[in-house]
């Protein structure tokens, strides 16, 4: 009897995940497409940077100053080797937009992911245990919904540069980053994780899994999480768009990732020193790089939004 | 309705005890207040002496209330960086970054509602198309980006308007405006816009699916069937049911934007809070940092109040038994 | 109600417009910082001093050929090898009408030993202050002193009366954590321009002083009014598009863009300040490096594989875009004491320094952090960032700390314990004269002599110190040239640190103004003339 209802509930969300209206809805957008496309590409050669990119811009042996400030190639006194030209220090931008755009992502994704257990978990425990216990949770998320994730951001890594030493502040900024980010984002997903819960817990086959003698944790794992994960899908797209915009600005602002690994962030920063010399490919390719992938990522998730939106159809 | 806007303030208090709890911890904990005060050859006696007259050896209560009471009148100690009290140069930069966050929340609505209404209204047409694809490309441009290109365009190439600063500004006893005169207006143009631009894109798409819900409720489909104008339905039917969640979210966005321009004022310079707070992380101004947040904290708690009151007005029937309510 | 009083205070703001419109020349200037006191004893730093130098005056000042010359003094001579006589202009009134007297020259060298002082260098040069009569006062040096009257400039005289009325007979430090004293905020000086307004951050208006006793001043400004601005793009777009008249420094790359922009042109010299790298050299260990147990730093052999390391040529190229130069010498070719003949440097060869490494068995390299300001010099970061590129090729791999240069300073100087391995500094001597660098860059540091305060590094030879006592003293230019050559000599051969190039000055300025630039890149408004 469990098994079936196990069963039944994650072939409803497989079969919704795979659903022919969802591969159908796709198909039929060519925005969504090309959009699908991108992310791919993004997301490949961040994978595979190592051996996508011309040039290791980290290898600091493998640069010469003397490259420094080339032009794209369909310019005068360009390099053929640099096609995207190079920055003031010699690195070849394609290459650094692809590494950059990796460090974006992994921040991005890990900052998404640590939004996700955090906001799951106690969406979950809200819903399913709910008293005061929920009560509790959900006015800490009303009150931190009412603080920006930028300023939630910025003050967590001002705490930390205020508690670590300079030189670990310098090792762990990754990490850092990614919980600044990550603890800024966790409400939505417990809001809606915690909406459905409650939904979901009085439904019969919860009721009839409880009554058999089965633990909440195993209930909540199997029979109530699979279905929250079609607007957490949604949600997790667009929260990645706002991360990687999160951390783009931060190290805009120069609180960010430091300018010898750049992200897209930090290489627009660096960039924009050179805005008015003439110098615009340091700044204008990282810059159309950054916010290709993040509307890339946004028209996934809107078009994710709609499809999954009975309503809206 | 007594009971629950008291209910209401009491829970606005938990959020600023919270808020200034936090703030607390950073003061004490974070930026070490002796070592900040005091200069490099300070023996260790008279820093033990300081820390006794500062009451830092005090139990933690005692020196949390004594923090709120000191922070309920504005008093948040002195600035790390300017050596000025917290509270003077907040004073000083407050009215900088309230003319530019008002009018940018006046923009993004002036703006954003009337596309909204249409993207609704007119679902399929190719303009809507295109608007919610521009709002889409709006909302993936990060703020900083959209600041620098049109420093780029119209300070130096077009040299239209001026790249930095608020201009000339007039005084009225405490509060300085820049809204006066033609220098304070020109430099509020770009960053007006740059900040207004995210607000407009989100208040675009929120009216939009606002009035989407409220147009497939029976009372407008009704209106529609006893006969009424499509105008009328729209215009007058739909959009005042619209109207109040879209006041309400834009009203508690008014926050974020104060929040947001942080970055649009570094960008151009703007000499409001958020500069002030930005070179505060930068610097570990812790004093500044505290404030900051309890300021804009407070900021929050004001709004949500009134808009929770303004609900009342409007909609006595209202239940406040769950939490979460918007 | 609310609306008379405005209507009143737009009256009263066209009127003051109105009034002042006639004769008034208002020139604006951004710098990336702000003057961080008013008080002209509270930190020793340049932007600051060198704003304060329109309120405050020394006794002397330089003027726009950089010569010494009287500012608040007359005139003064040597009258015995430690003391020195300066005679004070008579008629000198400070802004708030109070008469200069000896007095307050006495009463500021005692300020500058006062506590919060930031300025104690140049009290050092003072043993006591007398004065003989209200117009005459005496200096008494420790040690004869032949160029006391050049190392005074920076030394501002403060108004007696006005202090003790304000309570601000101390120097208030720029470091606490209170307010200061009055004269952090307000200041009192004799000087050509008054404080009208100063937001700390944002915006300092100055007016000219009607009372300015030099009535000869080039300077037809009125009203000039100061803003940080601390991006450089920002900075850049502010002096383009006309909101500002001068503004500095302007990032080198931009050079053709200000030349090519209508209305304003960039302003370059060379600046007196040298950048160069150093190295701890002290330790027994490095802080911060992989090497453990030893000093990799204290084998010669691999500061000379990392001066061969370093492609100077290159900086300059590609960097500082052709606009610095090259520098084989702590000093600049503007300081006294330089030879040119010692200026060359030893030449990139990427070879000879591998084999350096080799000799002193560091052939597969190390690690190292190198620490760097990204706010102080021109390019700074960038350079380091080079240098690390071109370090790596010796397979010395160097982990960049680049931070502002308030976190920077924190970290490195004699505060913080010198906590730096490996480092980049610029300095330009105040005084303009090589004793300046030698003592406060090259001599052996912690010793009783109480020099060598910003030799990071450690770096130490002890017959140097003995050689800086007497360049100190010494009156015979020829004599001193010789020993001031031989000190150079031996830091370049023990290769104490790494001059990298004089870095230009780049100031960027509107044509509908003239000012005249500094090498030490202070701006004086005295020189600032609005074009009719």
């Amino acid at each position: 009897m469990a098994d079936v209802t196990a069963q039944n509930t994650q072939k409803s969300w497989l079969a919704r995940a795979a659903d022919s209206d969802l591969w159908y809805s796709f198909c039929r957008s060519p925005v969504t497409i090309v959009s699908a496309i991108l992310t791919v590409l993004f997301f490949v050669s961040a994978i595979f940077a190592n051996w996508i990119a011309p040039h290791n811009p980290f290898d600091l042996a493998s640069i010469s100053i003397m490259d420094a400030s080339l032009p794209p190639a369909w310019m005068e006194g360009s390099d053929p080797r640099f096609w995207l030209g190079t920055d003031d220090q010699g690195r070849d931008i394609f290459s650094t937009i692809i590494f950059g755009a990796r460090i974006s992502l992994f921040v991005g994704f890990a900052s998404v992911i640590f939004s996700m257990i955090l906001g799951i978990s106690l969406g979950l425990i809200s819903g399913y245990v709910g008293g005061r216990l929920d009560a509790f949770i959900m006015r800490v998320a009303d009150i931190q919904l009412s603080f920006p994730a930028i300023l939630i951001a910025l003050l967590i890594d001002g705490v930390a540069r205020g508690v670590l030493p300079r030189a670990m502040h310098q090792d762990l900024v990754f990490y850092v980053l990614i919980f600044a980010i990550g603890i800024s984002g966790w409400v939505q997903y417990a809001r809606t994780v915690r909406g459905s819960t409650l939904v979901e817990k009085n439904k019969e086959y919860v009721q009839a899994a409880r009554v058999i003698g089965i633990g909440p944790l195993i209930i909540l794992w199997r029979h109530i999480l699979p279905n929250v994960m079609g607007p957490v899908l949604v949600i997790a797209t667009i929260h990645l768009a706002i991360a990687v915009i999160t951390e783009a600005t931060l190290s805009f602002l120069g609180v960010g990732v430091p300018p010898t690994t750049p992200s897209l962030g930090t290489l627009i920063r660096i960039g924009n020193d050179f805005l008015f010399s003439g110098e615009w490919w340091i700044t204008i390719f990282p810059g159309i790089a950054l916010v290709l992938l993040v509307l890339a990522i946004n028209l996934l998730g809107d078009w994710l939004r709609d499809a999954l939106n009975p309503k809206l159809r | 309705m007594l009971t629950f806007i008291a209910k209401r303030l009491v829970q606005s208090i938990l959020v600023m005890l919270t808020v200034g709890l936090i703030a607390f911890s950073l003061f004490r904990y974070v930026g070490d207040p002796i070592n900040n005060m005091v200069g490099q050859d300070t023996s260790l006696e008279e820093r033990v002496e300081l820390k006794e007259k500062l009451g830092l050896n005090d139990g933690f209560l005692l020196q949390f209330g004594r923090f709120a009471v000191n922070a309920a009148q504005g008093n948040f100690g002195f600035s790390y960086q300017h050596r000025r009290p917290v509270s003077d140069l907040i004073a000083e930069r407050l009215p900088a970054t309230l003319e530019l966050s008002l009018v940018s929340a006046f923009l993004a609505m002036a703006i954003g509602i009337p596309m909204g209404v249409y993207t609704a209204i007119r679902r399929n047409s190719w303009l809507s198309h295109s608007f919610m694809t521009l709002s889409l490309v709006g909302i993936s441009l990060p703020t900083f980006l959209i600041g620098i290109l049109l420093i780029l365009l119209f300070g130096v190439v077009l040299r239209w308007l001026p790249t930095f600063g608020r201009g000339d500004v007039v005084q009225l006893g405490w509060w300085s405006t820049g809204l006066l005169t033609a220098s304070g207006l020109k430099s509020l143009i770009m960053p007006a816009i740059t900040l207004a631009l995210f607000q407009m894109t989100l208040i675009m798409r929120l009216v939009r699916s606002e009035m989407l819900e409220v147009m497939r409720t029976d009372f407008v489909k009704f209106a529609r069937a006893r006969g009424l104008a499509e105008r009328y339905v729209n215009f007058v039917v739909a959009l005042k049911n619209t109207m109040v969640p879209v006041i309400t979210i834009t009203g508690l966005q008014l926050g974020s934007i104060i929040a947001f321009a942080i970055i649009t004022e570094s960008v151009f310079q703007w000499p409001g809070m958020g500069l002030l707070f930005i070179q505060a992380v930068g610097n570990v101004d812790i004093p500044i940092m505290a404030a900051y947040l309890v300021l804009i904290a407070f900021f929050f708690v004001v709004i949500n109040l009134i808009v929770d009151m303004l609900y009342v007005v409007v909609d006595p029937r209202l239940r406040v038994d769950s939490a979460g309510g918007h | 109600m609310l609306g008379k009083t405005l209507k009143a205070l737009l009256v009263g703001t066209t009127i003051v417009a109105g009034a002042s419109a006639a004769n008034a020349e208002t020139f604006r200037w951004a710098f990336q910082g702000d003057a961080q006191t008013l008080d002209p004893h509270g930190l020793f730093e340049t932007l600051t001093l060198g704003f304060q130098g329109n309120i405050y005056e020394g006794l002397v000042k330089r003027n726009d050929k950089m010569e010494i010359v009287g500012a608040l003094a007359e005139s003064w001579e040597n009258i015995e090898p430690t003391v020195w006589r300066f005679k004070l202009r008579p008629g000198v009134k400070f802004h708030n009408g109070n008469d200069l007297k000896a007095d307050d020259v006495v009463f500021s060298v005692n300020r500058l030993n006062t506590e919060g002082s930031d300025m104690k260098v140049v009290a050092a040069l003072i043993k006591e202050a007398k004065a003989v009569d209200d117009l005459t006062v005496d200096i008494i040096t420790p040690t004869p002193n032949p160029i006391l009257p050049n190392q005074f400039e920076i030394f501002y005289i403060m108004d007696k009366q006005w202090a003790e009325e304000n309570k601000a007979t101390e120097a208030t430090n720029v470091k606490g954590g209170d307010e200061g004293n009055h004269a952090n905020l307000n200041a009192n000086g004799t000087g050509p321009f008054i404080v009208k307004s100063r937001q700390t951050g944002v915006k300092t208006v100055l007016t000219r002083n009607p009372d300015y006793w030099d009535k000869n001043m080039r300077s037809n400004v009125t009203e000039a009014i100061f803003t940080p601005i601390a991006q450089d793009a920002t900075r850049v777009a502010a002096l383009i598009s006309g909101n500002v008249d001068l503004a500095y420094p302007m990032p080198v790359q931009d050079w053709k863009r200000l030349e090519s922009a209508e209305g304003v042109k960039p302003l370059a010299g060379p600046e007196a300040r040298t950048i160069f790298l150093g190295f701890d050299q002290l330790r027994d260990e490095l802080t911060a490096s992989n090497i453990k147990g030893k000093n990799p730093f204290k084998d010669v052999r691999v500061r000379k594989a990392f001066i061969h390391a370093i492609n100077v040529d290159a900086i300059k190229q590609k960097v500082m875009r052709g606009a610095s130069i090259p520098a084989g010498l702590m000093v600049a070719p503007q300081i006294n004491g330089y030879s040119a003949a010692m200026n060359a440097r030893p030449a990139y060869d990427i070879e000879a320094a591998k084999k350096l490494m080799q000799e002193a068995g560091y052939a597969d390299g190390f690690e190292v952090t190198m620490d760097c300001p990204n706010d102080r010099y021109v390019n700074d970061e960038q350079i380091c960032q080079a240098s690390a590129a071109m370090l790596a090729k010796i397979n010395v791999k160097v982990n960049l700390l680049a931070q502002t240069k308030s976190k920077y300073f924190g970290k490195v100087l004699a505060q913080n314990g010198y906590d730096t391995s490996f480092f980049l500094l610029g300095w330009t001597p105040s005084t303009f004269d090589s004793h300046n660098v030698i003592s406060s860059l090259i001599a052996c540091r912690g010793g009783e002599d109480k020099i060598g305060s910003f030799n990071l590094g450690g770096y130490c030879n002890p017959k140097i110190n003995e050689l800086t006592a007497k360049i100190q003293s010494e009156t015979d230019q020829a004599k001193r040239q010789a020993m001031i050559d031989e000190v150079f000599k031996i830091h370049q051969d023990e290769v104490g640190h790494i001059p990298l190039h004089q870095q230009p000055l780049s100031w960027g300025v509107s044509d509908k103004v003239e000012v005249v630039q500094r090498p030490d890149n202070q701006f004086d408004l005295r020189y600032a003339v609005v074009k009719k």
